[in-house]
């Protein structure tokens, strides 16, 4: 069956070749390689959904009347673009479904990024010759939030609007500039012009998707060109990819991960609620609701302007700098130069500027991986600002003394955890021990003829892409490349 | 034989300890959202400790108390709302309800309303004046709060308001509910922070209790005397008795507070989920 289809393909066009090619391609197994495969299944999700919300809903700030089943809401004014998603949620069959699931799967995929992320900084994956492939990889992570923060505003509901208010408020701060750019993005003043939300939806659901897509896809071709990166290990060395063959392998636990993925966002949809518009209610720009809150992926922004006292750049009695500026764009401006710099800041304090192959385990590179979760935990003091108000509402300490405490723990925290991780990790290199293995040591047996034996506990050992697998020589060989056969 | 042994133990154990922490996490999230439910249900035993009333009163539909300002002719009651105050609010409000200078304000003229607010509610008597008066358990039971509020009210001031939920509209009492209330309140009276103040979360209040705190502006909260009419009082009355039952048709509710928990699903339940798939789909050693 498969084989006359391919050959009815193979006869036509050809395909054999490439097929083949495609097909023998070796991935280097490791779990953590899987993160960025749960972005990308999450991004599929994200489509299928999405194509099917725009049937329903309506860019639109026409004011209608709702008249729907919702009793609390019967009777009341709002634009066109909260009714069709509050129609969408309340009344189309499966829409609900449909919306939560989009909602999850749009949550997931920046936890997979930044888990992603994370995994690639704490084992050097950056490195020569990776750079380009990284600074996608971050631009990524920026378009992903953007396009988060564009769905999250269309609906139009309380909490829609209060993060389009504060967008806003960012816009207009921007030195200079800020006044006429919010101007022309929002078509006038705050809420802006009928052109408004057409234009964010075209954002939404074409602009950013596209480039998006277009990036993974760039990602993809270049891990596919440059071959995936792999843990230094028996038989694993620079010069070799040891893994499995996309068929018969990869592709079936690529398969069914994209089928978990697939299966825990819809049961999320399904089963927890997340952002019912209909309890917020529809925006007006006088309305307000304690504790809104962004979705997580934006809490650092949040966090940045609440942490940020009040200063700003004043010459007489003009304001230059207003005070948002810095902590909803100079810090989050700061946070991804910094990432996107990552790879040369590494080279320039590490001191190493050959071609690397191999990850370094978290704890093969101390000084990395503390500087690394050092700066992880920067940002994560900043982030836990977001969300203060609402994780410690019921206890005793006042806001302002909490707002203090961060405003220290954020040059605090990050100084403790690079001492704190920096430890670990050389505790951890010098015994021997893998926090998640356990015992990670050899067996030596002495042999009935007198010599020395180490056995080995591994399991069998999978497909190699001998040495020339890979575009470009490595500069260096660190040990012989035993057993290029395999499967 | 041990070598190949011991990974497998780990890794049950690791798979294990990664659910209870997923789930622990989830259990606290489960109870966040259950502590208003049952303080909920406590606050209204409180009302009533133990006393007979407790087992009259069905706890469904409004709560017909009789309003102790509409009895001021009852000298007994006044003189027993005498000797508690006395006994109890002098030390701040002074023995004749003045005021102490510097630890309580007069209640001359502040009526039945805010007595019976405060008391009902169990936010006086306070240990610290310079504390914001939180929801308790009273100390005195019904009988001596109606006294005490007797013993308030006869210096003049608003009595307790008239209010029905059943009269009015849902959605009028939401739209007044977040144009005036939700700033603080948050738009389902889950309650959240200011600067100066916790604001409490609604869903422990009765509509009496609503109507009251509208009148009287407790602690940061400004009064909204005579800025709604009767109808629009039943209907933010309405809306408040609505929270507490909102409709979550999405599934589970987590809180009815937004995202924060919706993110913590995200890391915790998705996350968790699929960082132990991979970790069981994908191999652990390098090779």
């Amino acid at each position: 069956m498969i084989r006359r289809a391919v050959g009815f393909f193979d006869d036509r066009i050809g395909v054999a070749p490439g097929a083949r090619k495609l097909l023998r391609y070796v991935f280097p197994d490791h779990w953590s390689f899987l993160l960025g495969e749960i972005a990308l299944n999450s991004f599929l999700v994200l489509v299928g959904t999405g194509i099917f919300l725009t049937f329903y809903y309506s860019p639109s700030d026409a004011q209608t009347v709702y008249n729907g089943a919702y009793e609390p809401l019967r009777g009341l004014s709002m634009t066109e673009a909260y009714w069709s998603t509050l129609n969408l949620s309340l009344d189309v069959p499966a829409g609900l479904l449909m919306r939560q699931t989009h909602h999850w799967a749009a949550n997931l995929m920046i936890v997979a990024i930044t888990v992603h992320l994370l995994r690639i900084l704490l084992t050097g994956a950056f490195r020569r010759p990776r750079e380009i492939n990284y600074v996608v990889g971050v631009t990524l992570l920026a378009l992903t939030v953007l396009e988060g923060f564009a769905g999250y505003s269309l609906p139009d509901d309380l909490l829609s609007g209060m993060g389009l208010v504060i967008a806003y408020g960012v816009a207009m701060s921007i030195p200079l500039l800020g006044g006429d750019l919010s101007f022309l993005i929002w078509g006038g003043e705050f809420p802006g012009s009928a052109e408004f939300f057409p234009r964010l939806y075209i954002v939404h659901v074409l602009l950013v998707p596209v480039a998006i897509a277009g990036l993974i896809g760039a990602h993809l071709a270049m891990i596919a060109r440059q071959h995936h990166t792999q843990f230094r290990g028996r038989i694993a060395t620079e010069r070799n990819v040891v893994g499995y063959p996309l068929w018969p392998g990869y592709a079936l636990k690529s398969g069914g991960l994209l089928l978990v993925t697939a299966a825990v966002l819809f049961l999320l949809g399904g089963l927890v609620q997340i952002n019912p518009i209909w309890q917020w209610g529809p925006y007006e720009p006088y309305l307000s609701t304690n504790g809104a809150q962004p979705d997580w992926y934006l809490g650092w922004l949040l966090g940045g302007l609440r942490l940020m006292p009040a200063l700003e750049v004043q010459l007489g009695s003009w304001t230059l700098v207003p005070n948002p500026f810095w902590g909803g764009l100079a810090f989050p401006t700061l946070v991804f130069l910094t990432m996107y710099a990552w790879p040369w800041i590494d080279r320039r304090w590490l001191g190493d500027n050959r071609r690397h192959e191999l990850l370094d385990l978290p704890r093969d590179n101390p000084r990395r991986t503390a500087i690394v979760m050092s700066y992880f935990s920067w940002v994560l003091v900043v982030f836990v600002a977001g969300s203060i108000d609402r994780l410690y509402f019921r206890s005793t300490i006042p806001y302002e003394a909490q707002i203090w405490f961060l405003r220290i723990a954020v040059f605090v925290v990050p100084v403790l955890t690079y001492f704190a991780a920096k430890r670990l990790c050389e505790e951890l290199r010098d015994r021997e021990r893998h926090p998640l293995r356990g015992w990670n040591g050899k067996v030596v047996r002495r042999t009935p003829a007198g010599g020395f034996e180490t056995l080995e506990l591994d399991e069998g050992v999978p497909a190699v892409d001998g040495g020339n697998g890979r575009p470009g020589a490595p500069s260096e060989e660190q040990e012989a490349g035993a057993g290029t056969g395999g499967r | 034989m041990s070598g190949s042994g011991r990974p497998r133990l780990h890794r049950r154990v690791r798979v294990g300890a990664a659910l209870v922490l997923a789930v622990g996490a989830l259990a606290s999230l489960a109870l966040e959202e259950d502590a208003p439910a049952q303080g909920g249900r406590a606050g209204l035993e409180q009302a009533r400790p133990g006393g007979p009333s407790a087992d009259e009163q069905p706890t469904a539909g409004p709560v017909e108390r009789p309003a102790p300002g509409l009895e001021p002719g009852d000298p007994a009651m006044v003189a027993q709302g005498r000797r508690l105050f006395v006994d109890g609010c002098s030390s701040c409000h002074g023995p004749d309800a003045r005021g102490v200078r510097g630890r309580g304000p007069s209640l001359r003229g502040v009526g039945a309303a805010a007595a019976d607010f405060y008391l009902g509610t169990g936010r006086m008597p306070i240990d610290d004046p310079d504390d914001e008066p939180i929801r308790a358990k009273s100390p005195y039971d019904p009988e001596q709060r109606r006294a005490l509020v007797a013993y308030v009210a006869q210096f003049g001031g608003p009595p307790i308001p008239k209010v029905d939920p059943a009269k009015g509209t849902l959605s009028q009492g939401l739209e007044l509910f977040t144009e005036h209330c939700a700033s603080c309140h948050q738009v389902a009276g889950r309650g959240g922070m200011l600067t100066g103040a916790v604001v409490p979360d609604l869903q422990e209040s009765e509509p009496e209790t609503v109507a009251e705190a509208i009148e009287v502006g407790p602690y940061l909260m400004p009064n909204f005397r005579g800025q709604f009419d009767q109808k629009e009082l039943d209907s933010i009355a309405s809306y408040v008795e609505y929270t507490k039952e909102l409709e979550d048709r999405g599934g589970w509710g987590i809180g009815n507070i937004g995202p924060v928990p919706e993110g913590m699903v995200a890391w915790l339940l998705a996350g968790g989920a699929l960082l132990l798939t991979i970790r069981l789909i994908g191999k652990r050693t390098p090779t």
